[in-house]
């Protein structure tokens, strides 16, 4: 057999290699994009960073310029959202994996479950606008925007829970029931702690989520970036007042040209991702030794 | 309580609580999106009648403000809709091809490099986009404008705030969509079809593009329409960088989308004004319901013909 009629000395073909090369590039774009905007989010926004950036207010009369509010805001919207959509997630998620039992309602809750994931952040915006802001009377407030968060990574907690509950291996539920253990009983002590990093990473994804978001927070939590009026009970009052995220003062600074401000808060922006995204991985890997035992 | 051993009036009592309470979480997703679906037809259909459905939708004046109010959306609507397309056309390809080589060509070192980056870009913020494309996209089409209109008398200058920028931060920001979805539907291709086609004499890239590609069809079609729907419902990222004034989506000129309408005006909008920016909320939340249930359509499909 000559070279050329064997398989193993053909020619490589030049489409191959064009292709191949374009596979190449079009990773290698995706890694330089991210780079890039890592680079020069950095490189533009870290000399506005320091201690008084980070903590004191911007206030013409002291001449400072500083994200504490927004900072104390951010952390607002992230408690009260999580307070909310937690409990209810985790309920929903137990209900659909435990109680439920295939059929119309199930396929209902699943599909509006994808449409809540898949609605954009600005038609929540307008939806806690005029039902959490208007309907309810809460108007520009930290509590509105963190109704309406909640809507928003609703699905997120779900779905990650549901997924965290189906590799909880049948025998433990058979084990638990065998021995005399009520279904909420089983569920308490048996269910929820194995799927705990799975709860746990979704609610850190929801963190992430709730961080960035800006559309759904313009209209419902507002732009206010002032501290709490006192201590003690200015900071239980906060919660119906209006308040900008780190994200809304972002844009707001940059609708106003302050442009040493926008990066300087992108780069507090872009560690707090960084945070979020090395803790889920941390965590997926744990989810992993879990499912070993 | 916290004894297995309780008695079985108050065992029961809490056993009936617990399975009611979960049941109400469930229902809060229905609840959820009926009101919002509610909320949006409510809020979004006075503005149809009181300017009239045909002037609304296929008006091309938009002057809120004049005098002589004129409420025409249609430039608004084609906008969203040639800048998600154009956005796709962009994006897609390149967010293929990454897929590609995560699932198929990458040694597993330079996969573990391109992985975490795609990750890391689809949790940055909208607005961060956005400011990059404001400091960064639009010199540089400002530039180009410069270069292609330099002996034009009629073109408006926008200074670089145009479509082709909230176009090229779009096809970014769905990157991470597509190559995700579509790097799961490659994975979760048959390994007998690959090899079945190289035991046919058919190189590893021909099996990419001839087998595992068309194999995994219905996956990509799902992460092109749900790329689709991050594009048109984007708002911050391109109120910015789109520029202010309603236009017809021409690649240079300033224009407003669906979103950035209701993101710049709706802050200081009244009347009927603001009616119509529900109205143009109401458009976007029906092309979103259009594409999920076509996406659950897909979805169903592609578990049939498995």
């Amino acid at each position: 057999m000559t070279n050329q009629t064997s398989i193993l000395g053909r020619r490589r073909r030049g489409s191959d290699m064009v292709l191949c090369f374009l596979i190449y590039l079009c990773a290698a774009f995706s890694v330089a994009l991210l780079v890039g905007i890592l680079g020069y989010v950095f490189f533009r926004g870290i000399g506005s960073v320091n201690l008084s950036f980070l903590t004191t207010v911007t206030s013409a009369l002291k001449g400072t310029t500083g994200i504490l509010g927004n900072i104390i805001n951010t952390l607002y919207i992230v408690v009260l959202t999580l307070l909310v959509a937690t409990p209810i997630g985790v309920g929903a998620a137990i209900y659909l994996n435990e109680y439920a039992k295939p059929g119309r309602l199930v396929r209902a809750i699943e599909f509006t479950t994808e449409t809540l994931s898949g609605i954009p952040s600005i038609i929540f915006g307008l939806f806690g606008m005029t039902f959490f802001g208007q309907t309810l009377g809460l108007g520009y407030s930290l509590l509105n925007g963190s109704l309406t968060l909640t809507l928003m990574v609703l699905p997120l907690i779900t779905r990650n829970t549901q997924e965290a509950l189906k590799t909880v291996p049948a025998s433990y539920r058979s084990g638990a029931l065998g021995i005399g253990a009520t279904k909420w009983y089983m569920i308490r002590t048996i269910l929820l702690p194995s799927a705990m990093p799975g709860i746990v990473t979704g609610i850190i994804l929801a963190v992430g989520r709730i961080v960035g978001e800006s559309a759904a927070l313009l209209f419902t939590a507002g732009s206010d970036y002032k501290l709490p009026s006192s201590f003690g009970v200015g900071y239980l009052q906060k919660i119906f007042q209006s308040g900008g995220t780190l994200t809304i003062q972002l844009y707001l600074s940059m609708q106003k040209g302050q442009y040493d401000t926008a990066f300087g808060i992108a780069v507090v922006l872009l560690v707090i991702v960084l945070g979020i995204n090395l803790l889920t991985k941390y965590l997926a890997s744990k989810l992993d030794v879990n499912r070993k035992k | 309580m916290n004894s297995i051993v309780a008695n079985r009036a108050s065992k029961s009592t809490v056993e009936r609580a617990a399975g009611l309470i979960f049941t109400v979480c469930g229902l809060v997703a229905i609840l959820a999106v009926a009101s919002i679906t509610l909320y949006m037809i409510l809020k979004g259909t006075p503005a149809l009648t009181n300017v009239g459905i045909g002037e609304l939708l296929f008006g091309t004046v938009w002057k809120p403000d004049a005098a002589d109010p004129s409420y025409g959306i249609l430039y608004v609507i084609l906008t969203s809709i040639v800048g998600t397309t154009m956005a796709i056309i962009l994006g897609v390809p390149i967010g293929l091809m990454t897929a590609v080589f995560l699932a198929e060509v990458a040694p597993p070192r330079l996969a573990g490099i391109v992985k975490p980056a795609v990750e890391l870009l689809a949790g940055i913020p909208s607005v961060i986009y956005g400011l990059l494309g404001l400091m960064i996209l639009n010199p540089l089409m400002y530039k180009l404008e410069l270069l292609i209109f330099k002996n034009s008398s009629t073109h408006q200058f926008t200074g670089g705030s145009n479509l082709l920028s909230a176009v090229l931060v779009l096809a970014v920001m769905i990157l991470p969509t597509v190559i995700n979805i579509s790097e799961s539907a490659l994975r979760a291709v048959p390994g007998h079809l690959r090899s079945a086609s190289l035991a046919l004499g058919a190189s590893s890239i021909q099996t990419i593009f001839r087998v595992t590609i068309p194999a995994a069809k219905s996956g990509i079609i799902s992460a092109i329409v749900l790329g689709v729907g991050r594009a048109i419902g984007e708002a911050m990222a391109i109120t910015l960088v789109s520029g202010s004034s309603v236009n017809f989506p021409l690649p240079f000129n300033s224009v407003r989308f669906l979103t950035t309408a209701i993101v710049s005006e709706m802050s200081y909008a009244s009347g009927t004004h603001r009616q119509v920016l529900f109205t143009i909320g109401l458009i976007l939340f029906v092309f979103i319901m259009i594409i999920n249930v076509s996406l659950t359509r897909i979805l169903k499909r592609g578990e049939v013909s498995e």
